[in-house]
């Protein structure tokens, strides 16, 4: 069966095979990280693009793949399968779809392996691009978050569909056929979306993260537009690269990895175990955490804080005579070493009032909020705290923690006007409350109306008419 | 040869016209470009890379995938707009159609001018509807979504066939073949047409139906 086909076409397929199989999943894996993919074209060949398509490579997900196939490749009965699941918060998982790389005994002896073959695998998984995007899964995935995350899993071997419910539904992505074989990828999807508990007390999904490989076998594939009688470039430098020769006797499935997206509404959840050297992936693609622990915090500066309460008197500004108290606790910035738990002013629409000369005792020690040369003039809004109508001068009053100034505010000047703007701005600082929007009186004046509401109308109608000629001289 | 041909079809309402047009186009585009060919001696090429990126649509539940590059987007946009204003203007029951054509150029000796030599066609059909509430548009979201699905199913389908592709031409014959223009990728020379459908089911262009109502007036 084999005979016809060369030892240099031979090693050529299983390599395009092989690449195949890892920038499958990988495109399946990306489909399912819940953002949307982007690459750019480049109309010079780089060299690493394997069947002329951007797809990037993340290492996590090449390792696991690498580590599922072993050495081997898709055959007969040995399938190279991509599980997605689905799992809450609460710990109830499901899967969804399950992905096959197949290999069946059709055999196409005619065909050229390193240009038909190799144009239709290309082709082959542009079709997986689309055919990711339109599952059931991926609109799912797309909403992945606190509630539920998306997990994969590789595993090769038989394929294990009895996960998927009654009545699942299979897509058939498309087919290459070659010299050993004929190639199908498929997708069996869940289409039963009602939850199974299956609540897997201490699953681990931690994953220890490898070193990246340096398994960027590169392509420089080229094709020769001449007849196939004459000599043909290709491969360059493909022949020198093996594969890593690993014996395992069918693999267990390994558990399942999960993906998640930084930032993904609200939460960004960093394994405790990243991978520290070497990591060319797009880290802020994949993330992993352990449920087991819960979730992971996004790490928080080392400085204690506090949180910042204000709390405020409920009449506002009620009363000029009303002093208002505010409790205010100061929220401490990172790298501060001394929290300060109080500080009480009066007055709460006095701009700067942190800012209030020495006798806040609290605020001396801390030099970014007093600086050294503070003088009084440094914040013209200050003004008087009582605003009981006093006029002009500088009230002395020291009240509380606060020491009167003169109020001088910029650009105004004392000697023109009888009243000048300081004066003005102190006397109707704190007007008083307009009677209609206090509670007490605007309750009254509610139910006096509605008393009064039928006299009210009776006596508008019988001034219909002028009501009609007023509006008409408005038309 | 026989140009293949494919038909698909869609009810949509007016808005999702140009994303449900695009999500199309866009996929058959996908499978029938490759990278920029680069021509080396003794008549061998290397390929460029294509770049792939999601889209979302606006009006409709669903994302497709088209390449990555600006100039092709901007070519299909441009003409799926004409068509949604041809198909908006029509007045008539909203039926209408875009065709996507591959083809080949075969050089004539002087004085016959090349001719053009279809080889895929693909046809979509599309009828306009108009809903009256917001939750018919909700459904309508969905169930547009849905459709768009089964339909890239039915192009990847035809995708995987491996049926007649034109050989890969020599550097002489690229643009006979492919369409050399863009920068970042290389589709197969392609052109896209559309017709209005007016009630009766025959054919008629804008023009036609312009002038005939213009004739009318006076």
């Amino acid at each position: 069966m084999e005979t016809d086909l060369n030892s240099q076409d031979r090693k050529d397929l299983d390599k395009f095979i092989k690449f195949f199989a890892l920038k499958t999943v990988q495109v399946i894996v990306q489909a399912r990280l819940g953002e949307k993919i982007c690459t750019r074209s480049s109309s010079s060949p780089t060299g690493s693009d394997w069947f002329n398509l951007a797809i990037k490579d993340i290492p996590e997900v090449t390792h696991e793949a690498k580590k599922a196939l072993a050495g081997q490749l898709p055959a007969v009965g040995r399938s190279m399968c991509v599980e997605i699941s689905l799992k809450t918060s609460e710990g109830d998982s499901m899967e969804l779809e399950i992905w096959c790389l197949e290999m069946n005994e059709k055999c196409d002896k005619e065909i050229k392996v390193s240009y038909t073959v190799y144009n239709r695998l290309s082709l082959l998984l542009k079709s997986l691009l689309a055919i990711t995007r339109v599952t059931p899964a991926y609109r799912l995935s797309r909403k992945q978050g606190h509630e539920f995350v998306i997990l994969y899993r590789i595993y090769f071997g038989e394929v294990q569909l009895n996960g998927l419910g009654e009545g699942f539904q299979t897509v058939r992505v498309g087919t290459v056929g070659t010299p050993v074989g004929t190639i199908t990828l498929s997708c069996a999807y869940r289409i039963n979306l009602a939850f199974m508990s299956t609540r897997t007390a201490g699953e681990d999904t931690g994953v220890t993260y490898p070193s990246v490989e340096d398994s960027q076998e590169v392509c420089t594939t080229s094709f020769s537009t001449s007849p196939p009688s004459q000599p043909a470039a290709l491969g360059v430098g493909s022949a020198d690269l093996a594969y890593p020769v690993v014996f395992a006797a069918g693999l267990n499935a390994t558990h399942p990895h999960q993906l998640m997206v930084p930032g993904k509404e609200g939460g960004i959840a960093l394994a405790p175990n990243q991978p520290t050297h070497g990591a060319q992936a797009d880290q802020e693609r994949l993330a992993l955490y352990t449920p087991s622990d819960g979730a992971h915090c996004m790490a928080t500066p080392s400085s204690s804080e506090d949180t910042e309460t204000v709390s405020n008197s409920s009449e506002g500004r009620a009363s000029p005579h009303d002093v208002l108290e505010t409790i205010f606790v100061r929220k401490v910035g990172a790298f501060v070493n001394k929290p300060i738990n109080q500080v009480t002013l009066t007055s709460l629409d006095i701009p700067f009032a942190m800012f209030a000369p020495k006798n806040l005792e609290l605020e001396d020690a801390d030099p970014m909020v007093n600086p050294p040369e503070s003088p009084e003039t440094e914040s013209p809004l200050q003004g008087s705290l009582h605003s009981d109508g006093s006029s002009g001068g500088s009230n002395s009053n020291a009240h509380d923690d606060f020491v009167m100034i003169d109020f001088k505010p910029a650009f105004s000047k004392d000697d023109i006007l009888p009243m000048d703007l300081g004066t003005f701005y102190r006397e109707f600082q704190n007007p008083p409350q307009l009677s209609s929007l206090s509670i007490d009186i605007g309750a009254q004046s509610m139910a006096e109306d509605l008393d009064s509401l039928q006299e009210k109308l009776a006596v508008h109608e019988k001034n219909v008419r002028e009501f009609d000629a007023f509006v008409e001289t408005l038309q | 040869m026989n140009c293949r041909s494919e038909v698909l079809e869609v009810s949509v309402e007016g808005r999702q016209v140009e994303e449900a047009m695009l999500a199309v186009l866009h996929t058959v585009l996908l499978h029938r470009s490759t990278g920029k060919f680069h021509y080396k001696k003794e008549g061998t090429y290397s390929i460029g890379t294509v770049g792939t990126q999601d889209v979302d649509c606006d009006f409709i539940d669903f994302t497709y995938v088209r390449v990555s590059s600006d100039e092709l987007d901007r070519a299909l946009r441009k003409v799926v707009g004409e068509f949604k204003d041809a198909l908006r203007n029509s007045g008539g029951d909203g039926l209408g159609q875009m065709s996507l054509e591959f083809y080949q150029k075969k050089k004539s000796r002087w004085p016959f001018s090349d001719e053009c030599i279809p080889w895929e066609v693909w046809t979509v059909k599309v009828h306009v509807v108009a809903l009256a509430t917001e939750q018919e548009r909700q459904i309508c979201r969905e169930k547009v979504g849905e459709k768009l699905c089964e339909k890239i199913i039915n192009i990847v389908e035809v995708m995987n066939r491996h049926e007649y592709l034109p050989k890969m031409p020599t550097q002489s014959e690229v643009d006979n073949v492919f369409d050399t223009g863009l920068r970042d990728v290389q589709p197969y020379l392609y052109k896209i047409s559309f017709q209005i459908t007016d009630a009766l089911g025959t054919s008629v262009t804008t023009t036609m139906r312009r002038l005939i109502k213009d004739t009318l007036a006076l």
